[in-house]
C-alpha cells in the first residue's frame, strides 16, 4: 500500500498527489514514470514522475481527472492509499551540458518537463521553458518554473493569460530569434508534440518527446506501448519514453490511444452511475 | 484381474459448455478413478519415468502410495522433488516427459502419471483448506539472506528450498501478486487462480518474505541489492519479452501479443470488466497467430470473450505444432479453425487505425531445418484475405532484457538470455539464474528444476565451495 502524504488542486481536476514510495524516490531520475494502481479492481496507468524527495521517500504525481481511473484516485484522500506503485519505470532522460535548449510543457505535460527542467539547470544549460495552457485557471506551477528557466514563456489557447495562442506559437519567435539552440525536449499533447517537431525538423533542432502511450505492464513484457520510431516498432516503457520526436509516428500513436475510447465511456458512466448511488 | 490397456478417463466439461465459461476444463479424478489408474502402474524395476521427469519426481514411489491409500505418503513423496503438484499436474507435458517413456505405453497408454499428480496434489490443498498444513522441516538458520528475483516457477521453487536449508529469503515481484506466467499467463480454464495461490500460500508459511511492486534493474540494481545485505542472488525473471512478426499493420489497434491479452484477461481480470477497470476489445472474428500453448490459451480466450469465429493461424502443419496434443484437442473440440500452413504478410486497418482484415499466404513444407522441423516454404501468389476484428500475436517471446541492461558484467546469448553454467551459475559472482530468462521459453517444469539447482549451488557457493 502507498499512502497519499499531500493532495492539492492545481487547476480545474488537475490533481496533485505526493506519495510515500521510498524504493521508487530512491533511483527515479527525471524523465522515469510509475505504474499506479488505484485499487484491487482498478487498471494499471502510466503516471510521470512531476518531483521527488529522497530524503523523505517520496514522489510527486499531477494528473488530469478524464476517465473512471483519475476520478477514482481523486477520490481518494489525503492519508488514504493506493495498492500499488511500482517504478521507475522507462529510461531517464538524457541530460548533459548542451548549451541553450528550449523545454515545453503543454497542460498536464508542464508537470513531468519541470524535474527535466531543474536537472538541464544545474548542468549548467539556459532553459527556455515554454508552457501552454487552456486558460487562465489552468495554470500552475508559474513559480517552480520560472526560478528553474533561464526563461518562462507562457501561452494559453484563450488569451486570459501569458501570450494568446499555442506554445508552437511562442517556439516559432524564439526559433527564429535564437540560431543557437541546441536541443528541445516536449511533453504534452500528442497534437502538440508533433506541432514542436515539425517546427524543429527543418531547422535541424534535436527534439525529444516524452511519449504516453497507453499501457499494461511498463516492464517490456506485454508490448501495449509499442510506437512507430523511424519504421521500427518501439515499446515505449522498455525503450522510451523518451523518442527522437522527427521519427515517431505521432498520427499511429494519437489512434492507438484512442483504441479503447468506447470502453473507457462504458467505465466512467458506471463509475458516475454507483456514484450517484 | 487384467490391467486396463487404456488410461482412465478424466471427465471434462463439455465443449458447447466450457467454451462460455472460464471454469476448469478438466474436472480431475475421484479417489475411485485415481485408485483404478494407479493399480495400473506396474512398478517395473527400470522406473523410466523418473528419468523422464525434469525434476526427477519419485513416480512409482507416490504412485504405490495412491494404491495403497496411503495418501499423505504420496503427498510427501512428491513434495520431496516438486512443490507445486496441483500446477504441474495439471500443466506439464507429461505426455513428452514422464509418460512418454511409461512401459505400460509399450502395449497401450501410459499411466495417467499427470493426472494421479493432480489427483494427489488436490486432495492435499483440500486438506490444507481445512488448516492441516503440515509444514517441510526448516534448517538451523544460517543467518545469511537470499534475494529471488521473479515470482514465477523458477523463482517459486528456488525459494522454497533456500528457506528449507534455512537461509532468509526475500522475493522480488515486478507486479502486484505471485505467480509469473502461472497468474498473467496460463488462463483460468486451464489453471484455476485459486490452486496457484493456495499453492504461493505455502511460502508465506514458510517464511518467505515477499515484495511486490519491485522491478529489479529499475527499482534497484542487483549491485544495489548486495549492498543492501544479500549474500547472494537468483534471477528467475522469465522470458518477458514478446516477439512480433514485423509485418506491416501489425501495431494497428486491436492486434496484441499474448502477453497483452493473457495479462489483461488473467491478471487484470479484464473478461469481468466494467467490474473490473482493465478493458478488453472482445472480437468477434479474431486471429491467432502461432502453433504453441500460448497461441492456444489465447485461442480459447477469445472463445470466452465472445468470439463467433477464432482463427488458429500456424505456418507449419499440425503435426509441427509445438503445442501439447491435449491443449490442440480442446482447442479443437470448442470450434477454433484452424487455418495450417497458412502466414500473414500484413494487416490492414480502417481509418480509425483499428484492424479490419488480415492477408496471409498459403504455404508448403520443405526440408528438415535446425529445429528438426520442416521448414515452411511460402506459395506464390496464394494470398488472401480473413476479415478480423482482432488478432493476437502468440509467435513466441524473449527474455526480458531489464535486468541484463542494468548489471554490469552480466553475460548473455544472441537472444538476451542470461547465459549460466550448469550450476546456475551466472558470470557475475553470487549471481545465480534459471529458468526462461537463461533458456527462453520453456515450461513450468523445467524452470522449477532450473530453480531447484540454482539453490543446491547457492547453498555450495555460501559454503565457499563455488566461486
Amino acid at each position: 500500500m502507498f499512502k497519499i502524504l499531500k493532495k492539492e488542486e492545481l487547476g480545474p481536476g488537475m490533481i496533485l498527489m505526493e506519495i510515500e514510495a521510498p524504493y521508487v524516490a530512491k533511483s527515479v531520475e527525471p524523465g522515469q514514470f510509475v505504474i499506479v494502481r488505484v485499487d484491487e479492481k482498478g487498471e494499471r496507468i502510466p503516471l510521470t514522475i512531476a518531483d521527488f524527495d529522497r530524503e523523505f521517500g517520496k514522489i510527486t504525481i499531477v494528473f488530469q481527472e478524464i476517465g473512471k481511473t483519475t476520478h477514482l484516485l481523486n477520490s481518494k484522500k489525503e492519508g488514504e492509499s493506493i495498492v500499488d506503485v511500482v517504478g521507475p519505470l522507462g529510461n531517464k532522460t538524457e541530460i548533459e551540458s548542451f548549451g541553450k535548449v528550449v523545454c515545453i510543457g503543454g497542460g498536464i505535460g508542464v508537470a513531468p518537463i519541470f524535474p527535466i527542467v531543474r536537472k538541464l539547470k544545474s548542468k549548467g544549460n539556459e532553459v527556455i521553458s515554454i508552457v501552454g495552457y487552456r486558460s487562465k485557471s489552468y495554470v500552475f506551477w508559474e513559480e517552480k518554473m520560472k526560478r528553474e528557466s533561464s526563461n518562462l514563456l507562457i501561452a494559453t489557447n484563450d488569451g486570459t493569460y501569458g501570450e494568446k495562442g499555442f506554445v508552437t506559437d511562442i517556439l516559432k519567435k524564439v526559433l527564429s530569434s535564437n540560431s543557437d539552440i541546441r536541443r528541445v525536449f516536449t511533453i504534452g499533447p500528442v497534437v502538440m508534440m508533433k506541432a514542436v517537431s515539425d517546427l524543429t525538423r527543418d531547422r535541424k533542432i534535436k527534439t525529444i518527446a516524452s511519449l504516453n502511450s497507453l499501457m499494461v505492464c511498463g516492464m517490456g513484457m506485454c508490448g501495449a506501448c509499442r510506437v512507430m520510431v523511424g519504421g521500427e516498432t518501439k515499446f515505449t516503457c522498455a525503450d522510451g519514453p523518451d523518442f527522437d520526436a522527427h521519427v515517431v509516428d505521432f498520427d499511429s500513436l494519437a489512434k492507438r490511444l484512442a483504441v479503447y475510447k468506447e470502453e473507457e465511456k462504458v467505465s466512467f458512466d458506471n463509475w458516475k452511475e454507483s456514484e450517484k448511488v | 484381474m487384467s490391467i486396463n490397456k487404456i488410461q482412465t478417463r478424466m471427465k471434462e466439461q463439455l465443449p458447447e459448455e466450457r467454451r462460455k465459461n472460464f471454469s476448469e476444463v478438466p474436472l480431475g479424478y475421484t479417489k475411485e478413478e485415481a485408485l483404478i489408474e494407479a493399480s495400473r502402474c506396474l512398478q517395473c524395476l527400470t522406473r523410466p519415468c523418473i528419468n523422464g521427469c525434469p525434476v526427477q519426481i519419485n513416480i512409482p514411489g507416490f504412485i504405490k502410495a495412491i494404491k495403497e491409500e496411503n495418501f499423505e505418503i504420496a503427498i510427501e513423496i512428491i513434495h520431496e522433488s516438486d512443490l507445486l503438484p496441483a500446477v504441474t499436474g495439471r500443466v506439464c507435458p507429461q505426455e513428452e516427459q514422464c509418460q512418454v517413456v511409461c512401459i505400460m505405453g509399450k502395449a497401450g497408454e501410459p499411466v495417467g502419471i499427470g493426472r494421479l499428480e493432480r489427483f494427489i496434489a488436490d486432495w492435499d490443498l483440500e486438506r490444507r483448506k481445512k488448516g492441516e498444513v503440515r509444514l517441510p522441516k526448516k534448517a538451523e538458520p544460517r543467518g545469511k539472506k537470499i534475494a529471488v528475483i521473479g515470482s514465477g516457477p523458477a523463482g517459486l521453487s528456488c525459494a522454497v528450498d533456500l528457506i528449507k536449508m534455512g537461509y532468509e529469503v526475500t522475493m522480488f515481484e515486478a507486479f502486484h501478486t505471485s505467480g509469473g506466467v502461472l497468474t498473467y499467463g496460463i488462463p483460468e480454464f486451464r489453471l484455476p487462480k485459486a490452486i496457484v495461490n493456495e499453492e504461493i500460500a505455502f511460502l508465506d508459511k514458510l517464511g518467505v518474505k515477499r515484495i511486490f511492486d519491485y522491478l529489479v534493474g529499475r527499482t534497484s540494481t542487483i549491485e544495489e541489492l548486495f549492498k543492501s545485505g544479500f549474500s547472494a542472488i537468483f534471477i528467475g525473471s522469465g522470458a518477458g519479452l514478446p516477439q512480433f512478426m514485423h509485418i506491416p499493420g501489425e501495431n494497428l489497434g486491436g492486434i496484441y501479443s499474448a502477453n497483452e491479452f493473457l495479462t489483461r484477461v488473467n491478471l487484470m481480470k479484464a473478461y469481468k470488466f466494467p467490474d473490473y477497470d482493465t478493458p478488453i476489445k472482445h472480437g468477434k472474428r479474431v486471429a491467432v497467430i502461432g502453433g504453441g500453448n500460448v497461441a492456444m490459451d489465447s485461442a480459447r480466450t477469445a472463445l470466452r470473450l465472445g468470439a463467433e469465429h477464432v482463427y488458429l493461424i500456424y505456418r507449419r502443419s499440425r503435426e509441427e505444432m509445438p503445442a501439447r496434443l491435449e491443449e490442440v484437442i480442446h482447442a479443437e473440440e470448442e470450434g477454433i479453425e484452424f487455418l495450417l500452413l497458412t502466414n500473414p504478410v500484413r494487416y490492414i486497418g480502417n481509418e480509425n487505425g483499428l484492424v479490419q482484415q488480415v492477408e496471409c499466404l498459403k504455404m508448403k513444407l520443405g526440408e528438415g531445418d535446425v529445429s528438426g522441423r520442416r521448414r515452411p516454404i511460402p506459395i506464390e501468389g496464394s494470398e488472401f484475405k480473413i476479415d478480423i476484428d482482432q488478432a493476437i500475436v502468440a509467435v513466441g517471446t524473449n527474455p526480458n532484457p531489464i535486468i541484463a541492461l542494468t548489471t554490469k558484467g552480466l553475460k548473455t546469448g544472441r537472444h538476451g538470455e542470461i547465459w549460466a553454467d550448469e550450476n546456475g551459475q551466472t558470470s557475475v559472482p553470487g549471481v545465480f539464474a534459471g529458468g526462461d530468462i537463461v533458456t527462453g521459453a520453456a515450461t513450468v517444469i523445467t524452470a522449477m528444476g532450473a530453480g531447484r539447482n540454482a539453490a543446491k549451488s547457492i547453498e555450495r557457493y555460501i559454503k565457499g565451495e563455488l566461486t
